[in-house]
């Protein structure tokens, strides 16, 4: 076992004006290739228009065991949605 | 120009797509991995789908109820067109690329010209063949350069592969009588205008590939008259075998 | 940590589940859960791989230019979904090659089916309607199995795979409809194909080791006897439709449960096909192997080249 090629995510943009999703990964011996390998296995049904590939290693991701202070805090900040503030039933939009 | 000659022309074309197709058909599910294993899967199905096009349109010339199988799986040997490099077999991954890498070369420089025949249908199919053959090159130069300026072991598999079909490159360029015929009523291509243009692209991505030119002088043909390799014939009994086997049914 | 620590974890764990959450790759989990899981995504990747081999035999000699597109891009999308699988595989920390490394060395499972040889063109026929008719009444469950890279990748399978099982079914319609030889062959077909369709839902359930664990962490949602019961009660009107005949004298449709009764499957065929004495395992395994070990130059070259490029980049960059 040498030499395997690395993993890379592939992001893909379905059509213009949708955001690049995350769509899977694929392995690659490098960025030229990882485009390619990402078009032929992921957009064989016409499912995009754009390809973002990003070697999986690049990625630096949040730890689940922080998810209390990472995201919990957020939860009782209610006064920064629309719902929390009160309006006259005549304004019907705003 | 009468419809026969136009029909043996769009062979000349048409039969190249069939035969390359079969061949990267024999690949699929053992590929050297899963990634390439779907691209030249990918690679296979755009020349198939370019074959049905053609024969769509022979068989609409052809009259007689004709239907694009009929085309593909009722000829003889030596009604195939084909050039001999693209029945060449799957020796290994690097005559795989090599073979396809000769043949997309040529195969963009003739659609490029193609898409402005006087035939319409001919024109539209070249057109639209454009951006799958487009996407060959890439795949299959890139792949040239990966194998040539890779290992050390890889470098000489290639290039055993170049200095093999490289005597198969000169028939891509010679013209039957069809062709001619084609050319004269500003359907078909000459091929002969290509040609430098087309060694000049090779020479380049073998170089950068750290790859050597062969200096043969020395060139195979005969599959534009007909007369084939020996593979030929094993290919065709695969291609073949249902049709010839069960004659008159449908599928 | 400490065992009282790791049961705590265990307990929320199960309950995230209960509740329907995913469990994302990152988030802790029971190395028993990481394990299973590695085994069934794997195994079911080998599968897709393993699978394009009986298919992949008729694609050089379909009968039409259509069927051949057909045929070829169908196996294509099991090597994508083959694909797929063992990217969700490799998200809970082991390598394809490593999984690779298992398969070639008979270490890991795949679907005994595919060690069953095609041999007539009505095969690819019965593979699509039966085999693939089979395998989606396994995998839609799955899309939403409590693991999230595995439900995802099932999403996108069954997605792909919803042309699969028709191409194969078209296939059979034509040739019942065909000639007599034609129709012949469709039979023959059903023939071998019925029965080992049947036991590719795996052993009855009284002696299936991980159903109830399996059941817990919705790696399945109905057990091995429930999905062949919906299996043959899908398929039967099916084969009645095209005229062709099921191969089992004892099949009966059974007014008070709503299903067909059918006959005993031969489970000594099944445990020897699974025990590697098929009528193709050794093929199908040289096969994947051959293609591995010769793929080897190739795969070592791209590296090699991606590295030189890499410092060509460096050198210039100083």
């Amino acid at each position: 076992m040498k030499n395997n090629w690395p993993l890379w995510e592939v992001f893909v943009r379905s059509k213009n004006g949708l955001e690049h999703r995350h769509f899977g990964s694929i392995h690659a011996a490098d960025a030229e290739m990882a485009l390619e390998n990402a078009r032929d296995v992921y957009t064989r049904r016409n499912e995009g228009v754009s390809i973002w590939v990003v070697e999986s290693k690049h990625i630096t991701a949040s730890n689940p065991q922080n998810n209390g202070e990472l995201f919990e805090p957020a939860q009782d900040k209610i006064y920064r949605h629309p719902t929390f503030y009160t309006l006259p039933d005549e304004v019907k939009h705003m | 120009m009468e419809d026969k000659n136009k029909i043996q022309y769009i062979y000349g074309i048409a039969d190249n797509a069939l035969i390359l197709g079969q061949r990267l058909s024999e690949l699929c599910g053992h590929g050297p991995n899963l990634e390439t294993d779907i691209a030249m899967t990918n690679m296979a199905l755009d020349l198939l789908g370019q074959t049905r096009s053609y024969y769509q349109y022979v068989a609409q010339l052809s009259g007689e109820g004709k239907t694009e199988d009929d085309i593909a799986f009722l000829r003889i040997e030596r009604e195939y067109k084909n050039v001999l490099l693209v029945e060449q077999p799957n020796t290994h991954f690097g005559y795989v690329i090599v073979r396809q890498f000769f043949f997309d070369i040529f195969h963009l420089l003739l659609l490029e010209k193609l898409q402005n025949s006087e035939d319409d249908t001919l024109a539209a199919i070249a057109k639209k063949s454009i951006k799958e053959v487009s996407y060959h090159q890439r795949f299959s130069s890139d792949w040239i350069k990966r194998l040539g300026d890779g290992t050390e072991e890889s470098h000489q598999k290639v290039q055993e592969a170049v200095n093999h079909l490289w005597e198969y490159t000169d028939e891509l360029f010679h013209s039957t009588d069809d062709d001619k015929i084609a050319v004269e009523n500003k359907v078909g291509v000459n091929t002969l205008d290509l040609k430098e243009k087309y060694y000049q692209k090779l020479r380049e991505v073998l170089e950068e590939a750290t790859l050597d030119i062969p200096e043969t002088k020395w060139f195979k043909k005969g599959g534009k008259q007909g007369v084939h390799t020996e593979y030929m014939g094993y290919l065709l009994a695969d291609l073949q075998y249902m049709q010839r086997t069960y004659p008159n049914m449908k599928w | 940590m400490s065992e009282k620590e790791i049961k705590n974890l265990e307990e929320i764990f199960e309950q995230r589940i209960a509740r329907d959450e995913k469990i994302e790759p990152k988030d802790w989990m029971p190395e028993k859960y990481r394990k299973t899981h590695i085994r069934q995504i794997s195994q079911h990747a080998h599968s897709e791989i393993i699978g394009m081999l009986p298919e992949g035999n008729w694609i050089t000699r379909a009968p039409s230019l259509r069927r051949k597109v057909a045929l070829l891009a169908k196996v294509q999308d099991e090597a994508g979904h083959g694909l797929y699988l063992y990217s969700a595989c490799e998200t809970l920390g082991v390598s394809r090659d490593e999984l690779y490394e298992q398969l070639h060395s008979g270490k890991a499972k795949y679907s005994s089916i595919f060690n069953y040889p095609t041999i007539t063109w009505a095969d690819m026929g019965a593979i699509g309607w039966l085999v693939d008719g089979a395998a989606i009444i396994n995998q839609v469950p799955l899309c939403s199995t409590s693991y999230g890279p595995y439900a995802r990748a099932m999403i996108r399978v069954c997605k792909e795979e919803s042309f699969h099982q028709r191409q194969g079914y078209e296939i059979m319609i034509t040739l019942a409809n065909g000639t007599p030889e034609q129709k012949e062959m469709a039979q023959d077909a059903l023939n071998r194909w019925w029965w080992p369709s049947l036991m590719m839902l795996g052993p009855v359930d009284a002696e299936s080791v991980h159903t109830e664990q399996s059941m817990k962490w919705k790696l399945k949602r109905k057990t091995n006897d429930e999905l062949r019961q919906q299996f043959i009660d899908q398929t039967v009107p099916q084969a009645d439709l095209i005229g062709l005949t099921i191969p089992d004298p004892d099949l009966k449709w059974n007014e008070e449960r709503g299903s067909y009764d059918f006959g005993e499957i031969d489970w000594d065929e099944f445990w020897q096909v699974v025990k590697g004495h098929g009528p193709c395992n050794k093929e199908r395994m040289s096969a994947r192997v051959s293609a591995w070990e010769k793929g080897e130059w190739v795969r070592d070259a791209a590296m090699a080249y991606a590295k030189k490029q890499e410092d060509k980049k460096l050198k210039k960059a100083i």
